[in-house]
């Protein structure tokens, strides 16, 4: 199986506990993803232990939203935490090795941290059907 | 001891794409390496705003030149499972088998610019050369010789014919002659040796601790990989991830040199079992749900998340390549190098920008 999505949703302020007891458990951060949803800015925290993956949840306010590095557990996360910075203007306090914004060189700040309309869904609001054609 | 500061790249002999290092240096010895990326960002994660997500395959198999194959096939792996879509078995043995090719021409590729990093260009002219053949028998197969174009949510665009399937079988002899005569310079050759054996040296601990996938992880003694999930046809065939325990560059060549003949091997078992049948399945309506779906692609574990809402374009769509989570490793081992082993530790985990920079 190659789809996954055993997530449980924490708060941030159980993040450090709730990663630093995965790591105790052995373990590898495989990821940590961000979406901008249109109520909050979703973060997910992958973790795998012997090919199982276990994801950390974590919604945050779109207003200055920030979270806690978990750089004092997972050492390695030093380009995910300052991608989310970014692409995402999320701040991520304590971070060991800080970009400062330099991480990505877009030609726009923060270009995830918007979310455009989505386009409309032609397959569930059926055009109305054309007036039949009638012989004249 | 005096501190100075050597700019490495963007630009530089040893870099086939760019990305830059502020090298700390006291004397001859790197006491620090502060990477800076982003200079080919292309922000292909928000194009799902504006691709649906049937056009967005064709966005996803041009992340990367060489693993382009593999992202395709993951992409729709992960529509797949959301949609619940069975996908016929030949289909998934096809797959397999591009996927394979892909990490044959792959590693060949790596092993080329290793020689070249060496200066034993002999070494990677012959390494090339056998890539040629590779990219020939994927361009007999698919059509192309870097954008496949075969997947397709559902199952896969093309059907390899019986004839097709045994010069194919023909090739792979000829091209695993060629392999195991430079695989055995790469292994054996005392220069080979001095010059990649105890270099980069990364324990198993510090391989694990420090995210590392694929063939870094697997030169430290760690057995993962993601084919063993059993996606496509894995579940079928025989297969026990390659590892050394030595850590070192050198250990990183062997395994990717023994991959390259397991490659070939998985390719033979999954031809010899190729069932027949449909190669695609029509796909109706939107994705719904979130998935992350995994596989193993040539650099290593590629991780791909998918959030969709029923509509026709994404949520969200966000992919972590083998090369981001390997160069905080990349990162560790330049710590304290000698100079001069700076474009070896480069390559050692053999980066890949492009698709770090999707």
């Amino acid at each position: 199986m190659t789809g996954e999505t055993n997530i449980e949703t924490i708060t941030a302020d159980v993040l450090l506990e709730k990663v630093r007891a995965l790591r105790d458990q052995g373990y590898r951060l495989v990821q940590i993803g961000a979406a901008r949803l249109p109520e909050s800015m979703e973060l997910t925290y992958s973790f795998d232990l012997e090919n199982r993956l276990a994801n950390l949840r974590l919604n945050l306010p779109l207003a200055q939203p920030r979270l806690p590095s978990i750089c004092s557990i997972y050492k390695c996360v030093l380009l995910y935490e300052n991608e989310i910075h970014d692409l995402f203007d999320i701040q991520v306090d304590g971070m060991a090795v800080d970009f400062h914004g330099n991480l990505y060189k877009t030609a726009i700040k923060h270009p995830f941290a918007s979310i455009k309309a989505p386009r409309p869904n032609p397959t569930a609001e059926p055009k109305p059907a054309a007036p039949a054609k009638t012989a004249t | 001891m005096p501190r100075t500061i050597i700019p490495f790249g963007p630009q530089h002999p040893v870099l086939p794409e760019p990305v830059h290092l502020d090298l700390v240096v006291e004397d001859e010895k790197v006491v620090e390496a502060r990477p800076s990326i982003g200079f080919i960002h292309r922000g292909l994660e928000k194009l799902v705003e504006k691709k649906d997500y049937v056009e967005f395959v064709y966005v996803a198999e041009r992340i990367c030149g060489i693993c382009s194959f593999i992202h395709s096939q993951t992409y729709c792996q992960g529509i797949e499972s959301l949609m619940n879509v069975a996908v016929p078995p030949r289909a998934l043995y096809l797959r397999t088998v591009w996927g394979e090719l892909s990490r044959i021409h792959s590693h060949l590729l790596w092993l080329g610019l290793m020689a070249d990093a060496m200066g034993f260009e002999s070494l990677f002219m012959h390494s090339w050369r056998v890539r040629e053949k590779v990219l020939n028998v994927v361009e007999a197969t698919a059509g192309g010789r870097v954008i496949f174009g075969s997947c397709k949510i559902g199952g896969v665009r093309r059907d390899i014919d019986a004839e097709t399937i045994k010069q194919t079988i023909t090739d792979l002899d000829s091209i695993e002659a060629d392999i195991a005569e430079i695989t055995k310079v790469f292994i054996n050759d005392r220069s080979v040796k001095a010059r990649l054996g105890g270099v980069g040296v990364l324990s198993r601990q510090q391989a694990y601790d420090l995210g590392c996938v694929g063939p870094t992880l697997r030169a430290s003694g760690v057995a993962q990989d993601m084919r063993t999930l059993g996606y496509a046809a894995f579940k079928d065939l025989d297969l026990t991830p390659i590892t050394r325990t030595e850590g070192d560059s050198y250990a990183r060549c062997a395994v990717r040199c023994d991959e390259l003949l397991q490659s070939i091997r998985l390719i033979r078992q999954a031809l010899a079992k190729i069932p027949a049948g449909e190669v695609a399945v029509k796909v109706t309506g939107n994705p719904n749900g979130e998935i992350i779906a995994r596989t193993e692609q040539p650099r290593g574990e590629v991780v791909y998340y998918l959030k969709a809402t029923g509509a026709k374009n994404l949520q969200r769509f966000r992919i972590r390549t083998p090369t981001f989570a390997n160069l905080p490793a990349m990162l560790q081992l330049l710590q304290g190098c000698d100079l001069a082993d700076v474009p070896v530790l480069l390559l050692t985990i053999d980066p890949c920008i492009s698709c770090t920079e999707r």
